[in-house]
């Protein structure tokens, strides 16, 4: 099981540095020649899900990336090469600058978003982690509120999200409030279909899924390290700063992995709580393919994929979660 | 998504069943009817407007035939008959859709010798005429696109033939949904869904090509813009209707857009919305909730649409003969009156006459006031003694259809500026 772990683990980090890959793969031949049945072993240990992460995700993946590439008419795809998908979707990106053409201005909302519940979820999920962790004293208890955090997650996300429209509608639970209180005079509308009303939702929905990663990275921190930085004088500041959130690091950039995807490429919650009023790649695609455009639906899919792994290797730039798991 | 996947299990259940009961009635001939052995089912692809588990009981009561229905958008409904044709038994699509799937060969033509009331089909669908008058033809008019050349051809027909298209189900002439207790005057034109008056309170269907024609119709009544064919939009057509539609969106006129028909309900029922376009159903929901909501005559007319039933290429045997029967009881009677309730129209009127009171007749087609309290078919009253529908008669409704439901030849310019202008 080692072996297969260690295997993958220097497989995985190969490309990214040349020395490493060259000591590492010294290192692995040092090891297999010993027991070189043991090596194939591991590998038929993987071969199961290898396999059905090629078929089901590797092969997917590269009909998109073909198809991207192909030309359709409104009833079918016709397998001829074309980068007309591509020069679409950036069509008037550069000339039409500083006035952003629409694949930019799309991504750049999406963005948004992204930040902005990615610094929402981190905080209150970073403090609600550390509450469980360091507050509550038993493990039961510890158990019991971090599956009170999961409850919500019993029903369907579409539900959680629309529940929110009778609360912040024109005539919901909050304008009436507001209104009864005297504190406005009009209903307040950008509390429904707006980015406001987008915020809101995505944090309701994704927090847990910066809680419990983080949750999980700091119950492994050991306690007496703590307690040493406060016998050396730390105060909990600086005890927090300085032990607790670098050993928190893996879980933090777990859970942003996790809300920044999502967030990247939802289009249900942006339609539902914009109003569909707000422009989402995810949506782009679904009405792409709605109209049987599956080409540039393919095509666009490319190119949230590249933005999504660009996100994602710079986080990692930042954490080295493998090294840290 | 999950509901699909739970159809389709269920589905593959039914075919094994059916397929078993092919293999046994192979066996023991001499049983004429359909559903002599067990059960068929039906696999009934369609969006949302006109299933009803009404529908499935009588159906079951009256022929014996199950149907489950796979529930999906306008526009999924379409993608599903390009990619996967052999998930269904039967479809009910729009006619807009037709110049896009019968290329695909995966529809085939509708036998008109099997169905017993093909000649009873309304003139509005087959010739695009009522009472002998012809009626507005922009866009995917049904009778431009009602016959195709031969069971398995891939071109329309001219002239009728054997081979239908499609046999048509439900079809309406659409408008704009208002709620008049909160808008306070009466909506006579199209023009109103762009008035500043309703800034914020405007909502619009945001399928594209549906959408696109609910814009031309306001912009052209503004008087900003004069169509060649509004179901057929030029790029500088499309080029201007957008550009309109951009600054009114940017100026804050839609509260929101909705694509799928329960979505519409719940803006007008909960106030955030007070005119958009709006389908005839969801008008008579958000009345059985006991709302004023008018489906008000415009005086530019309507845009219609209409759509069918379609059997996918694949479909043999007991599943074909099935198919024709339940589409027979469709146009027999029952279904019709159904659906009349609904404030749609079906393909044969006569027989809905029949299965309708009296009253009802007088009300949904004949434009006069209700002698009686109109039901919903779920049974609330959705209209009071004296009441007379909106638009008046089948007639004055039908020959007032200006334009129809499109595929534009413009069709992928149409969906890159329309993302535009929700990017906007």
């Amino acid at each position: 099981m080692e072996s297969v772990h260690r295997g993958l683990t220097l497989d995985g980090t190969a490309p990214a540095d040349g020395d490493a890959a060259a000591g590492a793969s010294a290192r692995r031949s040092d090891k297999t020649s010993g027991t070189a049945r043991a090596g194939w072993t591991a590998y038929w240990q993987a071969a199961p899900l290898a396999l059905v992460f090629f078929v089901f995700f590797v092969l997917p993946l590269m009909v998109i990336l073909v198809v991207s590439f192909w030309r359709f008419n409104q009833y079918s795809i016709i397998p001829a090469f074309t980068l007309n998908n591509y020069i679409g979707i950036f069509d008037r990106c550069i000339v039409g600058l500083p006035k952003p053409c629409t694949t930019f201005s799309t991504y750049l909302s999406t963005l948004e978003f992204c930040l902005i519940v990615w610094a929402v979820t981190l905080v209150i999920g970073f403090t609600i982690a550390y509450f469980l962790a360091f507050h509550i004293r038993t493990l039961t208890m510890q158990l019991v509120l971090a599956l009170v955090c999961i409850i919500p997650f019993w029903t369907s996300d579409v539900i959680r999200m629309i529940s929110w429209i009778p609360l912040l509608g024109r005539n919901g639970l909050v304008n009436q409030i507001l209104l009864g209180l005297g504190l406005v005079h009009q209903p307040v509308e950008w509390l429904l279909f707006s980015p406001f009303a987008v915020t809101v939702a995505f944090v309701h929905l994704l927090t847990a899924f910066m809680i419990v990663p983080i949750l999980n990275s700091m119950l492994r921190i050991d306690k007496s390290l703590v307690e040493a930085a406060r016998d050396a004088g730390a105060s909990g500041w600086q005890v927090l700063v300085n032990v607790v959130i670098p050993l928190s690091k893996t879980g933090i950039a777990i859970g942003s992995i996790f809300v920044v995807t999502m967030v990247m490429g939802d289009f249900v919650t942006i339609g539902v709580m914009g109003g569909q009023q707000i422009a989402s790649v995810g949506k782009e695609i679904n009405v792409e393919t709605g109209f049987l455009q599956f080409p540039i639906a393919a095509a666009n899919a490319v190119i949230l994929l590249a933005v999504v792994l660009a996100i994602i290797y710079a986080l990692t730039r930042f954490i080295d979660i493998r090294k840290e798991l | 998504m999950k509901k699909t996947i739970g159809t389709r299990e269920l589905s593959r259940r039914a075919l094994l069943k059916g397929s078993a009961a092919l293999a046994g009635s192979a066996a023991i001939t001499g049983f004429p009817a359909v559903h002599a052995a067990e059960p068929i089912t039906l696999r009934y692809l369609a969006t949302a407007v006109n299933q009803s588990s009404d529908i499935v009981k009588k159906v079951k009561e009256d022929i014996g035939i199950n149907i489950e229905y796979v529930t999906l958008t306008t526009d999924e409904v379409t993608k599903r008959i390009i990619t996967q044709p052999n998930s269904f038994d039967l479809v009910d699509v729009e006619y807009f859709s037709l110049p896009n799937l019968v290329p695909s060969g995966n529809l085939v033509g509708m036998d008109a010798k099997k169905i017993k009331l093909a000649d009873e089909i309304t003139s509005v669908l087959s010739k695009g005429a009522i009472a002998g008058k012809k009626i507005g033809s922009q866009g995917t008019a049904p009778f431009k696109v009602f016959y195709l050349q031969g069971k398995h051809s891939k071109k329309f027909s001219k002239t009728p033939t054997e081979w239908l298209t499609l046999i048509p189900t439900t079809y309406n002439a659409d408008s704009l949904g208002v709620r008049p207790d909160l808008i306070g005057r009466p909506i006579e034109h199209w023009k109103e869904l762009l008035n500043p008056e309703f800034k914020g309170k405007a909502a619009l269907i945001n399928i594209p090509s549906i959408g696109i024609m609910d814009a031309a119709m306001a912009i052209e009544s503004a008087g900003l813009l004069k169509y060649g064919d509004k179901g057929n939009q030029t790029k500088a057509e499309i080029d201007k209707t957008i550009d309109i539609l951009t600054k009114a969106k940017k100026a804050g006129q839609f509260r929101a857009f909705w694509s799928d028909f329960n979505e519409s309900v719940n803006l007008m029922a909960s106030g955030e919305v007070v005119i958009q376009s709006m389908w005839s159903p969801a008008v008579t929901a958000v009345r059985s909730k006991g709302l004023k909501c008018t489906y008000t005559a415009l005086a530019e007319g309507y845009r219609g649409w209409c759509s069918g039933f379609a059997l996918p290429r694949t479909l043999k045997g007991k599943k074909e003969d099935a198919a024709y029967e339940f589409i027979n009881w469709f146009l027999s009677g029952w279904a019709g009156a159904y659906l009349s309730r609904q404030g749609y129209y079906p393909a044969v009127i006569s027989t809905t006459k029949k299965a309708l009171e009296p009253y009802e007749w007088a009300y949904w087609y004949e434009g006069k006031p209700a002698t009686k309290d109109i039901h919903a078919p779920n049974g609330t009253v959705i209209e009071k003694v004296g009441a007379v529908r909106d638009g008046g008669s089948y007639e004055t409704r039908m020959s007032r259809i200006a334009c129809w439901n499109s595929v534009m030849d413009e069709n992928e310019y149409l969906i890159t500026k329309w993302n535009q202008f929700i990017a906007a």
